[in-house]
């Protein structure tokens, strides 16, 4: 009886209580976003779709050292050196693969010139296998950039990493 | 007339098991007579990869294990190097470990409340248990840059240094979580629909629970005190003030009840985390192990030789065996290395909650109805991924 008598207080008092929760969201702002149109903001630290830097003079400063290969977990970086006519090391081949990769960012740590960093892109969808596999003309930016986007990148990765502006 | 049961298969695409889980169910009418659980059926191999890999590699593998607290999982493992390693770190690192730490298992708890409150009918309550989680994935996106797959907590320290808006996101959601876990009880405590579907069902015994080597919540939800983070406090727990949630019955009302309160406990020690963060270092300096700053990378020879040599060759560890525990959301994470004097860990053998946990499935729902089956799924709390490994 007192079970009974338990329950039916619940049904009467406390589950419109419940109700009453759910019905004030109804003028709430809601929190999902229309995605295609609007985007969440990302993190300054975020980790996207890699892109190799150059100097400002525009040559590459990858110096195909292969520390991003080798600290690479999931095995996606595969690159073959070559020098150039100064007789400077610079990768001719430098591919990763993004099907493999698993955007933990070891490559950017490991990297002793920042040349590659993880970017903001992240809808980089494609129907081909092939498609995942970013050669180096599509990983390098574009030489004249707009204004000073490197320096830009270099004092975001510097504010991650804690290093000071001295060099 | 002769008496038969009946097999069913539930799963392993069951939206009720969590993933992929298959659970051969034997049925007399509606009742069950025997519950097998049978795993594998996302069996990635975990352990033997982190064997193959260098140290400091293996971390990624970690977070894809329980994905639902990856820096728990991370600070099980970073310990046990670090204990194989015989490093010391930093007190800020020990603080913002364990604030990280009691953020997933706030997470965990959040993504276990939305889905067994939606299994057993209380489809928004989902909906606001992830609008709450979140707030965290974004303050791990802020430190890690990765929303789940973190690999946050390094050996001997952290990724990165906090970032500059840790504390404000930290604090905004201290602010706000209270407020919406009252929201939870309203909506589900005094719920009859609720109540009649967890009460007295998937019972255990604090006996058998001990018995069948439980831990966590399952294991305090009977009523044993057991916590690892008082029994045998690691990364500084010791410095924080903390109630152990327990239950008394062991059913899944309780437990309801238990997460709960571990959810508010856990907002109590990240107070006290946050407000007491020492400053400091985010990383030991033990040259050769751990890497040297970025800094030191572009401005010292010394330590660029440092960072190719662990980069490429990671670090010779002493011969012997460690293992360490750590209280992770689900139970008792312990992560077993034993190394050969090399740079890899010769084994790797990983103490997974949810696997151990879900062995007592049986013992939870022989006897009781079909649809108590999915109670006691969800009550366990699994992730298919730590328990598959
Ligand atoms: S990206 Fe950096 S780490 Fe990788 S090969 Fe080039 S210079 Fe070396
Ligand atoms: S982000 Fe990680 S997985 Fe991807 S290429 Fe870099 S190191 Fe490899």
């Amino acid at each position: 009886m007192k079970e009974i008598l338990k329950a039916l207080v619940d049904v009467i008092w406390k589950m419109p209580q419940g109700l009453l929760v759910t019905f004030k969201h109804m003028f709430k702002k809601p929190i999902t976003l229309d995605y295609p149109k609007k985007k969440e903001p990302m993190a300054p630290r975020f980790k996207g779709l890699h892109y190799l830097e150059r100097y400002e003079d525009g040559s590459e400063r990858c110096v195909c050292c292969g520390l991003c290969a080798a600290a690479c977990p999931a095995d996606a970086v595969y690159m073959e050196p070559d020098e150039n006519e100064n007789g400077e090391r610079l990768a001719k081949v430098y591919e990763i693969n993004m099907l493999r990769c698993i955007f933990c960012g070891f490559c950017e740590e490991a990297c002793p010139e920042e040349a590659i960093f993880l970017g903001r892109e992240y809808e980089f969808a494609t129907d081909s296998r092939e498609g995942f596999i970013y050669s180096k003309d599509q990983l390098l930016v574009p030489h004249p950039r707009k204004e000073s986007a490197f320096k830009r990148t270099i004092r975001r990765i510097r504010k991650i990493y804690g290093v000071e502006e001295s060099r | 007339m002769e008496q038969k049961t009946l097999t069913l298969n539930m799963g392993p695409q069951h939206p009720a098991t969590h993933g992929v889980l298959r659970v051969i169910l034997e049925v007399d009418g509606e009742k069950i007579v025997k519950a097998t659980p049978v795993v594998g059926y996302l069996h990635t191999g975990i352990e033997k990869t982190m064997e193959s890999k260098l140290y400091y590699k293996a971390i990624p593998c970690t977070d894809r294990m329980d994905y639902l607290a990856p820096m728990s999982n991370n600070l099980g493992y970073c310990l046990a190097v670090e204990k194989l390693m015989d490093i010391e770190v930093p007190e800020k690192v020990k603080w913002a470990r364990v604030c990280l730490a009691e953020l997933s298992r706030i997470k965990s708890h959040l993504v276990w409340l939305g889905t067994h409150a939606m299994d057993l009918g209380a489809v928004s309550m989902s909906l606001y248990a992830f609008r709450e989680r979140e707030m965290i994935v974004d303050i791990y996106e802020a430190c890690g840059g990765q929303r789940m797959m973190t690999t946050y907590i390094r050996i001997g320290g952290l990724a990165y240094d906090l970032p500059p808006d840790f504390e404000k996101l930290v604090r905004k959601f201290l602010k706000e979580m209270p407020a919406r876990l009252d929201d939870y009880e309203t909506l589900l405590t005094n719920n009859q629909i609720f109540i009649r579907r967890t009460k007295d069902v998937a019972v255990i015994s604090a006996e058998d629970a001990i018995n069948w080597s439980l831990s966590g919540p399952m294991l305090r939800g009977s009523g044993v005190k057991q916590d690892l983070r008082k029994d045998n406090p690691y990364s500084g727990y010791e410095n924080f003030d903390f109630d152990i949630a327990l239950g008394e019955t062991g059913d899944a009302y309780d437990r309801y009840k238990l997460r709960l309160e571990e959810m508010r406990q856990s907002l109590r020690i990240i107070q006290q985390a946050i407000d007491g963060m020492p400053s400091g270092p985010y990383r030991a300096h033990v040259p050769g192990v751990v890497l040297p700053p970025k800094e030191d990378i572009l401005h010292k020879m010394e330590s660029l030789i440092f960072h190719f040599k662990l980069i490429t060759d990671g670090f010779k560890s002493p011969k012997g065996a460690v293992y360490q525990g750590i209280e992770a959301p689900k139970g008792e994470l312990g992560f077993y290395i034993s190394s050969d004097g090399t740079n890899r860990p010769n084994r790797v053998r990983v103490r997974p909650p949810s696997f151990v946990n879900l062995a007592c499935l049986p013992v939870l729902c022989e006897g009781s109805l079909i649809s108590d089956a999915v109670c006691a799924i969800g009550t366990i709390d699994i992730v298919l991924g730590e328990v598959d490994r």
